[in-house]
């Protein structure tokens, strides 16, 4: 029987403490075990992104990142991309430009999209399209996903 | 494994660990360590009885247990240990630590500056979450001889620094893959980190593959180029390595012996291109036939020499 990790991380903004298998990847205990849903599996191997996350600053599928390796961490989800009532302008963006449509695929490629800008407030369209490879999109074609991502870079460099 | 089987046995596994159902029912004992030194860490996988991983990025460690390709009874996490976390300047090259992610190597103004080649490889790795993750150790360790940043480390002359029960010793990187999966790591043994030696003047390296797509895709043929210019433009070293061509990445004598001596024109890079097809023993497989990956091998060799050449004279 293995022996549960007593693990210790922040989660947007909030300490949460939690009893994980050492199999358990971060997206498990995530939607398991925290309930925070909105990452979402797509492939559980890291090819398809739906479950992006911020560990650290550091963009991540958090099917490969095993919870136990959390311990200390400071994770950041979709939960906590709005900020009380007010969406991110990214959330913003998708919406009025139809950047999604069944939806799965969108809160990963918005925290995706996030860390993009906030290494690079002024992407070009091809460098929005190689940074956000790794999420794929079966609905929209990926054209309003970018066109929203560049809009909402647009806005945010205003502000 | 089929994704939605896949998935159904996560959601079994997820509904046991809420409801405590696991208590009684047979569940694979897997161990958890994280040291805070490489003394611990090699001692933690001497030890175990086991099938042992090493986890730095877990892009593929984490793959194959959930894929059910491996099983390990112990995984030693080794990103707790400071010194495998760092790129440090040495002797006018580099140390890399082998728990560094290849997003760190990226985001390091001076390693992209001095190892363009290496850089270039590093960069196709994966995804933008894999390369947070992912590592050019782990690259290494998983032993595929499609690994985009092995070639252009081969050829840049990396040694990777192996510490085990028994000591350390000093490995070139080529030396460390032995068959697709297999390392000539003995148990126990863990590579440290790799050093990349300083580039010699005039020298220039360069790594390119060839994919179906640009992004997001497996190398059917990759190759690294180094090569060093006298002050007559005559080449006076050269590496040559090639991936996804044969049950590991490359090494070939015959295509750096094609560059030495010449100037790289035309009829050096045609023997180059004809010892690349050559050094080829590839296989069959969805991404590309045997012919196919001689043919390219020979096409792409041409131009990443070039591009080396160029890098070497200063121009790129």
């Amino acid at each position: 029987m293995s022996r549960k990790h007593h693990v210790t991380a922040t989660v947007n903004g909030d300490e949460y403490e939690f009893l994980c298998e050492t199999q358990q990847t971060l997206l498990d205990v995530l939607r398991d075990e925290l309930m925070l849903t909105g990452t979402k599996e797509g492939c559980a191997t890291g090819d398809c992104g739906a479950c992006s996350v911020m560990v650290d600053g550091t963009l991540v599928c958090s099917c490969l990142i095993l919870a136990v390796e959390t311990e200390g961490k400071t994770i950041d989800t979709i939960e906590g991309m709005a900020s009380n009532d007010e969406l991110h302008p990214l959330q913003r963006k998708f919406l009025e430009l139809n950047g999604l449509q069944c939806g799965i695929c969108t809160p990963g490629i918005l925290v995706a999209a996030r860390a993009l800008l906030e290494r690079n407030p002024d992407p070009t369209e091809t460098e929005v399209r190689y940074w956000l490879a790794g999420n794929l999109c079966r609905c929209t074609g990926y054209d309003k996903v970018i066109r929203s991502v560049l809009a909402a870079a647009e806005e945010m460099r205003g502000a | 494994m089929s994704p939605s089987s896949l998935l159904a046995r996560r959601a079994i596994r997820a509904m046991m660990a809420r409801t405590n159902f696991n208590e009684g029912v047979e569940m694979p004992d897997l161990r958890y360590e994280a040291p805070g030194s490489l003394a611990d860490a090699v001692k933690a996988l001497a030890a175990a009885g086991g099938l042992t991983r090493i986890l730095a990025g877990g892009t593929d460690v984490i793959v194959q247990m959930e894929t059910d390709l491996i099983e390990p009874e112990l995984l030693v996490d080794i990103k707790k240990i400071p010194a495998l976390r760092n790129i440090t300047a040495e002797n006018g090259g580099f140390r890399i630590g082998a728990a560094v992610s290849a997003m760190q190597m990226m985001d390091h103004a001076a390693l992209c500056a001095t190892f363009p080649g290496v850089i270039e490889g590093v960069k196709l790795i994966g995804s933008i979450q894999v390369k947070g993750r992912a590592t050019v150790a782990g690259n290494l360790c998983n032993a595929s001889p499609g690994a985009d940043s092995v070639p252009p480390m081969v050829t840049a002359g990396a040694i990777a620094h192996v510490v085990g029960p028994n000591g350390a010793r000093d490995v070139p990187v080529e030396q460390i893959p032995v068959s697709p999966g297999k390392t000539s790591l003995a148990k126990g043994e863990i590579i440290e980190s790799f050093f990349l030696p300083a580039p010699a003047r005039n020298s220039g390296g360069a790594y390119q593959r060839f994919t179906p797509r640009t992004e997001m895709d497996i190398a059917v043929v990759g190759i690294a180029v180094n090569l060093t210019l006298d002050a007559g433009g005559v080449c006076t070293a050269a590496r040559v390595s090639l991936g996804a061509v044969a049950p590991t990445v490359l090494l070939s004598k015959e295509c750096a012996d094609a560059l030495i001596g010449t100037k790289v024109d035309e009829a050096a890079l045609d023997k180059l291109a004809a010892a690349a097809s050559a050094a080829c023993r590839p296989i069959d497989d969805k991404r590309g036939t045997k012919e196919f990956r001689i043919k390219v091998a020979g096409v792409l060799a041409k131009r990443v020499a070039q591009k080396a050449l160029e890098r070497a004279r200063h121009i790129a």
